[in-house]
C-alpha cells in the first residue's frame, strides 16, 4: 500500500502531498520536513529507496524517490509494494503530468493543485494503483477538462491570463 | 493541445497565489494568509448567497492555504455544499476538500454520505467515480455503514462502466481494511475472483489488489484465484510486446500487473494441479530468461520495468523454496545484479539475497557471494545499500564464515554511518554470541565493540557480556585479564569502565597472582577511572571495591581510605553517599566470614533468550514496542525503583542487596540510575530486562526485604480471587510470615512436568509431593499429594495457590479448598485443585506451603507445573495444510525460534514421547527432511483458541537443535519456546 504521496521542491517547499493514512494535520507537516531532510541530503546517483523516517513508520516503510530538476516525488510505501514498480509509477506520473500541462514545471503544480490531485487520483485511490496506463488517465483527464471548460465558460466569460514567473 | 489549459483557472486564486509567493518574509506571508482566512470567513458567513464558483474559488484558496501548513478550521460546511451541486468543477472540488481535510466529524459525515448516495445512484460514470474515491479516501467506519453492501453490487454489476469497476474494487478493498467485519465477501467472492479474467487491464489492476488483500485474510475462499493468476500470467509473459499496445510500458508488456499478479501468488503454496504448476515454472522461467537477452530500449525505464518482475519472480521462487533448480538460478541472477552499474539494482539484490539466505537450499550459494557482499559493505558510496550489505551479511553468517564477518562488520563501525551504528553493534554482538566457538573470541569482540564503538553499545551488549562471564568458568580469568589490558588505554570508554569494575570485582583474584596486576595495581587503575565516570558507574565501582575487600583483604585499608574520604561519604548524590557509609560500615564491623557470604560470587545466571537479540527484534520488529509492553515495564521499573526508597537506618541493606547470591542487579549500578519517584521510563525498561533475568534465580528467604520480593508477595496480599488461603486451623494460629519466594530449583522442577502430568514435584527430607494432574480444553484437575516422611507430626500445615498475572486481568481462575492443618508423621493428605485457563500466561502459579514441624516454621514456594502447553488440542493436518499456515503465521513477532545444544538424549522414540507428551499432534510426512519433526496444536483459553505450530531440526552430529514456534499469539510463540527449549 502506498501511505503518502509527497512533492516537494528543492527547498523543501511542499507542492502536493497526499497521506492514504489519517494524521494530524501537524504531523503531516513534520512528515514533510522530516522526508525532504532524509531525501535531500542524499546525492544524486545513488539508489531510488531509503528506509522511511521515524515518524511515517521507520523501517517497515520505504521511501522511493525520483528527483526531476526542481521538484522531488516521493511515494512512501509499505512492504507489499514492488520498489522497481513504484520507480515506474513515479515515472508514469510525471510523463502524464507533462502531457496534461504540456512541459510541466513547477509553476504548474503550484497555481494547479486541484488539478494535480485530480491526475493522481486517476492513478491511485486510497493508497492503491487504480490505473497504469497513461494514456487511459489522459483520456480522463481530459474528458473532466471538457466538462470543466463547458461549465467554466458560462460562468467565467473573461479568461485571465497569469505572467509565468521563473 | 495539452490536457490542462492554464487559461481558464481562477482569477482570484491566482492572484492569491502570485501574492503569496511574492511575499519577501515568513511573516509577510502569514500575515497575508491571516487576512485571506478573514475575508473568507466573512464571505462564508456573510448574508448574500455565494455562487458554486465563488464557493469553489475560496475553497481552492483554503486547499492551497492548507498545503502551506496552516490549520483549516472552517470551510468544511461549505464544502459540504458543493458536493450537492450538478456542475462537475464543483462537485469535484468538494470532493477534493473533504478528501484532504475531513477526518471522521460524525456530523459531517452524515451529510457528506448523502451526497455520495446521491452520486452513486446517480448512474453518472463521473460521478459515481468522486463519490467512490471519497469513500476510499476517507474511509471512515460509517462510511462503511452505510456503503459496505453497495459497493459490491456495483463492482460485480454486468452494466458498470470500466472506470466505474476499477474505483469500486479500491473502494470496497479500503472499507475492507477499515471495517472487515461490516465487508461481507460470501456470495460475492467467486465474481470477485473472475475479475481477474476482465477484458480490461485496468479493471483486472484495480481488482487485483483486492483480491491479493482478501486472499491474505481469507486464503481457502479465495485459492481459485491461483489458477486465474497463472494464466494471466502466463498470457503476459508469453505475449509480444505489442500485443498489450497501452499497458506496454518501454517494450515490457504490462509490468505493474505482472509485478502484482507474482505477489498475489505469493499468498499460496506451490499449486497442486500439475498443469497449473508446469505453466507457472514455464512462466517463471520465461522471466528469468528474458534477463539474459539484450535490452530492446536503452531507457532506464525499459530496463526498471523488466526487472521490477524479475525481482518478483525471484521473490516467488524463495517463497516456494521448492524447486532447486529455479532457487539456484534466482541466486546466480542476484549474484550478477550484486556487480551491477545501476545502484537500485544492487540495492535490490542484497535485499532478495538476504530472504534467499534463511533458505535451506540456497544458504550455501548465497555465502559464495561473500566477497562481493564485503566489498559492497567497504565500498558503497549510499548508506541504503551499505545498510542492505550489513544485513546479507548478517543473514549468511554461520559457524564457517562468523569470524571472518564479525570481523569485517567491526572494521566497518569504525567509519560507519552514524545512523546504523546502534543497529550494527546489536548485530555484531549477536553474531559473536551465537556462533562462539571459544569464549576468549567472544569476550574480545565485545570489549572492541566497546572499544570501537562505546557510544552506541547499548545496556544490554555490557550486560550480556558480563552474564556469560559469570556463567562459564572457562573464560573468566581470560576475561580479568583482558579488561585489565584494557583498562590501561589512557583514555576508555565508560562502558569498558563499567564492564572492567564488575569483572574485576568478581574474577580480580584470578590474576591477582601475577605481580603487574596484584590486587593494588588492579584496585589504583579502576579508582583512576572514577572521577571521570557518571554516577551510576561510580555506583557500580564502590560496589566493585566492597568485593576487592573481600577477594583482598591487604586492599581493605586503601579501599577504606577511600571510602572514608568525603567526597564520597559527603558526596552529594544519595545514592553514592549511602554505598560509600555502608560498605564502609560494612567493612569495618563485618568478620571475614560475614563478608565471605555478603559478596559471595554471583551465581550463575539463567538461560534465556539474549536479551540483545530481544532488543533488535523490537527494534526491527513492526510497531516497534506496544503500548502495554511500555506501561507494563513502567509499572515495574516503579515498583522497583521503590525499592530502593530506604530509610537510613536499614543501614548495610545497599550491601546485602548488591551481594546477596541474588543477582539482583544492584551491583550494576543500576537503583542510582533511576532517580526515585521519577524513573525515566527507558531506564525503568532496561532495569526489567536485567531483573527478569534475575527473577526465577532469586532464592529463598535470604533477600526478604528486597523490592523483588515485595513484587511478588503483592498477589497474595490483595487479591482474593485469584488465591484460596487454605485457613489454618482457628485455634493454632496460622503462620504468619510472608511466603517464601520460590525455591531456587523451583523452575528446574517445572521443567520436569512440560512434557508429563504425573510424579513427585518435591521432596527434601521433610516432605514430600506428588502430583496427578489432567487436563481436557481449557480446564484442568490436579491432585496433590504432600507426604510426610517424619514420625513427627506437623501442625499448622497450610498451602496457598496464587496465580501470578495482572489483578484486574486473571490469567488462571485456580480453586481449591483448604487442607487438614494436621499430617500425622508417615501420612499423606491429598488437595485437589480445578483449574481453568482464561486466557495464555507464561507465569506458573505459586503454591507456597507453610507448617511447624518441632517448633521451627518451614515455609517454602514452589512453582505449580501449569504451563500453557496443557492446554493444547492436538491437530491433524496434511503436509500442505501446515505449510500453508505456516507461511500465514509470519509476522517475526509470531515466530520463536532458539538454537541450543542438546541436554538430553537425542534418540527418536525419546523425542516423540516427549513431543507426544506436550500434547501436540505429531505430524508425519509433513517436513521434507525426515530428521526433523513437526507439531500442530490449539491451545484451549476461555478467551480464545491459539494455533501453534512446532518445528524441531535436530543435528545429532553437532548435538544441537534448532526449535522454531509458530502461533497466532506472539506471546505464546515466545513462552513455548522458552519451555520446551529446557526439555531436549
Amino acid at each position: 500500500m502506498i501511505k503518502a504521496i509527497l512533492i516537494f521542491n528543492n527547498h523543501g517547499k511542499p507542492r502536493l502531498s497526499k497521506f492514504y493514512e489519517h494524521y494530524s494535520e501537524d504531523t503531516e507537516q513534520q512528515i514533510i520536513r522530516e522526508t525532504f531532510h532524509l531525501v535531500s541530503k542524499r546525492d544524486e546517483n545513488v539508489c531510488n529507496f531509503l528506509e522511511g523516517g521515524m515518524l511515517i513508520g521507520g523501517s517497515d516503510y520505504k521511501l522511493i524517490y525520483r528527483h526531476y530538476a526542481t521538484l522531488y516525488f516521493v511515494f512512501c510505501v509499505d512492504s507489499s509494494e514492488s520498489e522497481l514498480g513504484i520507480l515506474d509509477l513515479i515515472q508514469v506520473f510525471v510523463e502524464t503530468l507533462d502531457k496534461c500541462f504540456e512541459n510541466v514545471c513547477e509553476l504548474d503544480l503550484i497555481f494547479h493543485v486541484d488539478k494535480v490531485h485530480n491526475i493522481l487520483a486517476e492513478m491511485v485511490m486510497g493508497g492503491m494503483v487504480l490505473e497504469t496506463n497513461m494514456n487511459e488517465i489522459i483520456t480522463q483527464v481530459d474528458a473532466q477538462n471538457k466538462m470543466e471548460k463547458s461549465e467554466v465558460n458560462l460562468t467565467l466569460p473573461v479568461l485571465f491570463m497569469f505572467e509565468c514567473m521563473t | 493541445m495539452p490536457a490542462v489549459s492554464k487559461g481558464d483557472g481562477m482569477r482570484g486564486l491566482a492572484v492569491f497565489i502570485s501574492d503569496i509567493r511574492n511575499c519577501k518574509s515568513k511573516e509577510a506571508e502569514i500575515k497575508r494568509i491571516n487576512k485571506e482566512l478573514a475575508n473568507i470567513r466573512s464571505k462564508f458567513k456573510g448574508d448574500k448567497a455565494l455562487d458554486g464558483y465563488s464557493k469553489k474559488k475560496y475553497v481552492c484558496k483554503l486547499l492551497f492555504i492548507f498545503l502551506l501548513g496552516h490549520d483549516i478550521d472552517f470551510g468544511h460546511m461549505e464544502a459540504v455544499n458543493l458536493l450537492s451541486s450538478n456542475k462537475y468543477t464543483e462537485k469535484q472540488i468538494g470532493y477534493l476538500f473533504i478528501s484532504v481535510l475531513v477526518n471522521s466529524n460524525s456530523e459531517l459525515i452524515r451529510l457528506i454520505n448523502n451526497a455520495i448516495k446521491n452520486d452513486l445512484s446517480s448512474r453518472n460514470p463521473t460521478f459515481m467515480c468522486l463519490a467512490l474515491h471519497c469513500i476510499a479516501n476517507v474511509g471512515s467506519r460509517e462510511m462503511a455503514e452505510a456503503f459496505a453492501s453497495e459497493i459490491p453490487r456495483i463492482l460485480v454489476a454486468g452494466d458498470t462502466m470500466d472506470s466505474v469497476k476499477q474505483s469500486a474494487a479500491l473502494c470496497l478493498l479500503r472499507l475492507y481494511k477499515t471495517s472487515p467485519d461490516l465487508v461481507l465477501m460470501g456470495e460475492w467472492t467467486s465474481r470477485v475472483v473472475h475479475l481477474l479474467n476482465d477484458q480490461h487491464m485496468g479493471v483486472v489492476t484495480a481488482a487485483i489488489s483486492l483480491i491479493t488483500c482478501l486472499s491474505q485474510k481469507n486464503p481457502d475462499e479465495f485459492k481459485t484465484c491461483v489458477s486465474l493468476a497463472v494464466s494471466r500470467l502466463s498470457r503476459i509473459v508469453s505475449s509480444a510486446s505489442t500485443d498489450l499496445q497501452d499497458y506496454t510500458y518501454y517494450f515490457v508488456p504490462a509490468p505493474w500487473l505482472s509485478c502484482k499478479l507474482l505477489r498475489l501468488l505469493q499468498c499460496y503454496p506451490p499449486p497442486e494441479d500439475g498443469a497449473v504448476k508446469g505453466r507457472l515454472v514455464e512462466c517463471l522461467e520465461t522471466i528469468l530468461n528474458k534477463a539474459q537477452e539484450p535490452p530492446k530500449s536503452k531507457k532506464v525505464q525499459h530496463s526498471n520495468a523488466k526487472n521490477a518482475i524479475l525481482f518478483e519472480a525471484i521473490s516467488l521462487i524463495i517463497h516456494y523454496d521448492s524447486e532447486p533448480n529455479l532457487l539456484v538460478r534466482a541466486c546466480n541472477q542476484l549474484g550478477q545484479f550484486l556487480q551491477h552499474r545501476e545502484t537500485n539494482l544492487r540495492y535490490l539484490a542484497l535485499e532478495s539475497m538476504c530472504t534467499l539466505a534463511s533458505s535451506e537450499f540456497s544458504h550455501e550459494a548465497v555465502k559464495t557471494h561473500i566477497e562481493t557482499v564485503i566489498n559492497a559493505l567497504k565500498t558503497e558510496r549510499d548508506v541504503s545499500v551499505r545498510q542492505r550489505a550489513a544485513d546479507l551479511l548478517y543473514a549468511m553468517c554461520d559457524r564457517s564464515n562468523a569470524k571472518q564477518i564479525v570481523a569485517e562488520m567491526l572494521s566497518y563501525l569504525e567509519t560507519a554511518d552514524y545512523s546504523i551504528r546502534e543497529e550494527m553493534v546489536l548485530k555484531v554482538a549477536i553474531l559473536a554470541e551465537k556462533y562462539a566457538v571459544d569464549y576468549s573470541w567472544y569476550v574480545d569482540t565485545i570489549l572492541n565493540l566497546i572499544r570501537i564503538a562505546g557510544d552506541y553499545v547499548s545496556e544490554e551488549v555490557w550486560y550480556r557480556v558480563i552474564q556469560i562471564v559469570i556463567n562459564r568458568d572457562d573464560v573468566q580469568g581470560y576475561a580479568a585479564k583482558t579488561v585489565f589490558e584494557a583498562l590501561q588505554a589512557p583514555a576508555c570508554h565508560e562502558n569498558m569502565v563499567k564492564v572492567g569494575g564488575y569483572i574485576l570485582g568478581e574474577f580480580g583474584n584470578l590474576i591477582a597472582g601475577d605481580p603487574r596486576s596484584s590486587p593494588l595495581v588492579q584496585f589504583n587503575l579502576l579508582h583512576s577511572k572514577f572521577h571521570l565516570c557518571s554516577v551510576p558507574t561510580r555506583a557500580l565501582l564502590l560496589s566493585a571495591y566492597i568485593k576487592f575487600i573481600n577477594l583482598f583483604p591487604e586492599t581493605k585499608a586503601t579501599i577504606q581510605e577511600v571510602l572514608r574520604c568525603d567526597s564520597q561519604i559527603r558526596n552529594s548524590d544519595v545514592e553514592l553517599q549511602q554505598r560509600a557509609v555502608e560498605y564502609l560500615k560494612l567493612s569495618s564491623i563485618a568478620s571475614t566470614d560475614v563478608l565471605a557470604t555478603v559478596l559471595e560470587e554471583m551465581p550463575p545466571f539463567p538461560e534465556r533468550e539474549s536479551s540483545i537479540l530481544a532488543k533488535l527484534k523490537k527494534k526491527k520488529g513492526p510497531g516497534a514496542v506496544s503500548v502495554t509492553e511500555l506501561e507494563d515495564n513502567k509499572r515495574e521499573g516503579g515498583e522497583l525503583n521503590g525499592g530502593s526508597d530506604r530509610g537510613p537506618d536499614t543501614s548495610a541493606m545497599a550491601a546485602s542487596n548488591a551481594s546477596t547470591p541474588s543477582p539482583s542487579a544492584d551491583l550494576l549500578g543500576i537503583r542510582s540510575a533511576a532517580p526515585v519517584g521519577a524513573a525515566p521510563a527507558s531506564a525503568g525498561s532496561l532495569l526489567v530486562d536485567v531483573f527478569s533475568e534475575a527473577g526465577p534465580a532469586a532464592p529463598s528467604a535470604a533477600v526478604n526485604d528486597d523490592g523483588f520480593l515485595r513484587d511478588l508477595e503483592q498477589p497474595t496480599e490483595t487479591s482474593d480471587s485469584l488465591l484460596v488461603e487454605g485457613s489454618g486451623d482457628s485455634d493454632s494460629a496460622p503462620p504468619s510470615e510472608d511466603p517464601a519466594a520460590p525455591l531456587p530449583e523451583a523452575d528446574d522442577l517445572l521443567n520436569k512436568f512440560v512434557c508429563k502430568n504425573n510424579g513427585v514435584l518435591f521432596e527434601n527430607q521433610l516432605l514430600q509431593i506428588g502430583i496427578k494432574s489432567e487436563y481436557r480444553q481449557n480446564l484442568g484437575r490436579m491432585y496433590l499429594f504432600y507426604g510426610n516422611k517424619t514420625s513427627v507430626q506437623f501442625a499448622s500445615f497450610t498451602t496457598t495457590v496464587s496465580c501470578p498475572g495482572e489483578l484486574h486481568r486473571p490469567q488462571l481462575n485456580v480453586q481449591t479448598k483448604p487442607v487438614e492443618p494436621l499430617v500425622e508423621g508417615g501420612a499423606q493428605i491429598q488437595q485437589v485443585l480445578n483449574i481453568e485457563c482464561l486466557t495464555d500466561f507464561s507465569e506458573a502459579p505459586l503454591l507456597n506451603i507453610k507448617f511447624r514441624y518441632g517448633g521451627a516454621l518451614q515455609n517454602l514456594t514452589l512453582k505449580l507445573p501449569v504451563t500453557i502447553n496443557k492446554f493444547f488440542q492436538p491437530t491433524e493436518m496434511a503436509s500442505q495444510d501446515f505449510f500453508q499456515r505456516w507461511k500465514q503465521l509470519s509476522q517475526p513477532q509470531q515466530e520463536a525460534q532458539k538454537i541450543f545444544k542438546a541436554n538430553h538424549s537425542m534418540d527418536t522414540e525419546v523425542l516423540k514421547a516427549k513431543l507426544l507428551g506436550l500434547g501436540t499432534a505429531l505430524l508425519d510426512n509433513v517436513d521434507p527432511n525426515p530428521e526433523n519433526y513437526v507439531c500442530a496444536g490449539v491451545i484451549q483459553t476461555k478467551g480464545q483458541q491459539v494455533g501453534c505450530l512446532l518445528r524441531l531440526e535436530p543435528n545429532a552430529q553437532a548435538q544441537m537443535y534448532r526449535l522454531t514456534l509458530r502461533c497466532s499469539k506472539d506471546s505464546v510463540s515466545k513462552r513455548l519456546c522458552e519451555l520446551l527449549a529446557e526439555q531436549f
